[in-house]
């Protein structure tokens, strides 16, 4: 199996002198080989469905009390059984889907306008701009980002919003340090030196020679940055920090579970949450890996 | 080479041999004392700047912060009781009316002296509830180091060295699977196995029971919480003891080594392991940051009376001052234990002792 791909890859390297686009297909073969990446991915394309089709999915709501069944066990009008206050936990599960679907998508998009500015200008302008941006770098990257979402939101107050952008705000320097190592790296490079030395304008040498060569990194980064940002909310919202009620969380619906007689005897109400969480966590995480992969195919385990 | 140089026979050539081999070794050591005295030096530098940008980050969150600074200076209590000119007067007194990089730099100055302010949500001085909570923190945290690496470098070795064999597959896709579980949901799940359902006899909260203040009670409380630490600090390094482990097992040296008819297990410990243990030093630094994050959401729900558990509860009071203080000392904290590992690295590996 493993060989197999490596002879096919090298013959697509053969073909990369004839055919233009052949990086980018290889790239994809290189993913396509990783099965458990193909598995992450059919397993997240459930997950954004459930989010971006949980009104038509779970068409109690996910706010609706009904006090006469509160922890009424799964089965009958409840798919999944009605948490604490009576509220359907299909419905909370469906609308979790995006609420951390929203925080994880979010959250990286700004880190990496925030990081890639960051690292652009530190690469380009070097000097006194350089030392002062990654001095920064370091300090936020010096205090567990947890830690600095917690100072964050007891400044803001705890909420959707604030979460996606506190996490943003914490994670911005693993793409800031990416693109300056990449930027530092290119500046060297000899074909670099030469379309300057022609008369390339800038912005073209960052279009044609930078973006494309940072496309690469920065997917993974992203990807990781999306699981990071889904288990962060969902650790915030298991403190009480995150996502408020009665706004539905995953996190938000573990944390019925320190409640003794939930985690004993009701396990419907926090254990759907619960495997929601890993299982979206390992599929991005399995994505992640493939991605990786396809990027650098020298990085084998 | 040096016993060749011994068992030469004139005396003139092992008068020179000696004589080269002390200037060797004097080179040796002044270039030795020279870098690592250097890198050290420069180390604590980069470690005291670091700081100081968190300290801006963090003052710049203080100043934006809802509510007045003098309150979170004083107690809204003490303010309370003021006369508006008393209030006024406090205010020049303490620099509140200068602007803002000179209220700074009055502030770095305070906390220098040990003065942070004071904790709403703890009714107390923030120097005072910290000094009270560091120390269970501390022990949770280098008691889930300590195992934690020990457990990750046990079954990353013997991932290694079980290569491509069952072994090696189910404990090398048992840290993918702890990186996407979360700490709470290991918490709960140890919670229900150890303390409600399966085998119910672990304590699942606070630090001691009431009115036992022995070491046993206290090791026992600390059994579930201090594992939730540690499987998660283990994850990552199974796998860079694995991965670290099989780069030097497939080197020339390890290869002559077992072709000179070593054994097994020396030939694993000796020569492997030795040369492996660097990068993993290193590793265990880089996440210790992870490890602060997982014990703040472990202390939440074990009840445990430490930092974390009270950074939580100044948050959802919204009690600025205090989060901050907790801030600070993680900083500290990190940014010393970073400093550590570079020189236990330095001391480990004399490739970088040496500044090559």
């Amino acid at each position: 199996m493993q060989i197999h791909g490596c002879a096919l890859a090298n013959k697509s390297r053969f073909n990369a002198l004839t055919n233009k686009q052949s990086a980018f297909r290889e790239a994809i073969y290189r993913f396509s080989t990783y099965r458990l990446a193909l598995v992450g991915i059919v397993v997240i394309a459930i997950v954004v469905f459930i989010a971006l089709f949980a009104r038509w999915l779970a068409p109690l709501g996910p706010t609706d009390l009904s006090l006469e069944d509160v922890m009424s066990p799964p089965g009958g009008k409840y798919l999944l059984g009605t948490d604490d206050v009576g509220r359907d936990v299909w419905a909370r599960v469906a609308y979790g889907a995006r609420t951390s679907m929203i925080v994880g998508l979010g959250a990286v998009t700004i880190a990496l306008l925030i990081g890639t500015i960051v690292g652009l200008s530190a690469g380009f302008f070097g000097k006194w701009v350089d030392a002062i941006l990654m001095r920064i770098t370091d300090g936020v990257m010096s205090v567990p980002p947890l830690i600095l979402v917690i100072v964050f939101i007891s400044i803001v107050g705890p909420s959707l919003l604030s979460v996606l952008f506190v996490i943003a705000l914490t994670t911005w320097p693993t793409s800031a340090r990416l693109v300056r190592g990449q930027v530092l790296t290119l500046r060297e490079q000899e074909y670099i030196v030469a379309a300057q030395v022609v008369g390339v304008p800038t912005r073209k040498i960052l279009t044609r020679h930078l973006f494309p060569n940072l496309l690469g990194p920065l997917s993974v980064v992203a990807t990781f940055g999306i699981s990071n940002a889904i288990l962060v909310e969902a650790g915030l919202s298991f403190l009480g920090l995150g996502v408020r009620p009665p706004a539905a969380s995953w996190g938000q619906m573990v944390n019925l579970a320190q409640q003794p007689d939930i985690l004993l005897d009701k396990p419907w109400i926090w254990v759907p949450s619960a495997l929601m969480i890993v299982i979206t966590v390992l599929a991005i995480n399995f994505i992640g890996d493939g991605l990786r992969k396809a990027v650098d195919p020298k990085s084998v385990r | 080479m040096l016993s060749g140089a011994v068992n030469r026979p004139t005396h003139t050539n092992s008068k020179i041999v000696r004589v080269f081999n002390f200037e060797l070794l004097s080179n040796y050591f002044s270039l030795e004392r020279e870098s690592m005295f250097k890198q050290i030096v420069r180390r604590i530098l980069t470690g005291v700047l670091v700081l100081w940008t968190t300290s801006l980050i963090v003052y710049v969150g203080l100043s934006l912060a809802p509510g007045d600074e003098l309150s979170a200076r004083l107690g809204p209590e003490v303010v309370s009781q003021l006369t508006d000119e008393d209030i006024q007067a406090k205010r020049v007194e303490l620099g509140l009316d200068k602007p803002l990089p000179v209220r700074y730099g009055i502030w770095i100055g305070k906390i220098l002296q040990g003065d942070m302010g004071y904790s709403s949500s703890e009714d107390s001085t923030v120097v005072d509830a910290l000094q009270s909570r560091i120390g269970a923190s501390i022990g949770l945290l280098v008691i889930s180091m300590i195992l934690g690496t020990l457990l990750g470098i046990i079954i990353g070795i013997i991932a290694a060295v079980r290569e491509n064999t069952w072994v090696d597959y189910l404990l090398g896709s048992v840290p993918i699977l702890i990186i996407g579980v979360p700490s709470f949901i290991t918490a709960l799940a140890l919670i229900y196995t150890f303390s409600v359902r399966f085998w119910p006899h672990l304590p699942s909260s606070d630090m001691h029971s009431l009115g036992d203040e022995s070491f046993g009670d206290l090791v026992w409380h600390m059994i579930l919480p201090v594992s939730v630490l540690a499987i998660t600090l283990a994850a990552p390094i199974i796998r860079y003891t694995r991965a670290s482990l099989l780069d030097v097992l497939h080197s020339e040296f390890i290869v002559a080594a077992r072709s000179k008819g070593i054994s097994n297990f020396k030939v694993i410990m000796r020569h492997g392991f030795r040369n492996a243990l660097i990068p993993i030093i290193s590793i265990v630094g880089m996440h210790l940051p992870e490890l602060i994050a997982g014990a703040v959401i472990t202390e939440t729900i074990f009840n445990w009376p430490g930092m974390g558990q009270l950074a939580v509860r100044a948050a959802n009071y919204r009690d600025t001052t205090m989060v901050m203080g907790v801030v600070l000392v993680v900083a500290v904290a990190v940014v010393i234990s970073n400093l550590i590992t570079d020189i236990a690295y330095t001391i480990a590996d004399p490739r970088v002792r040496l500044g090559k």
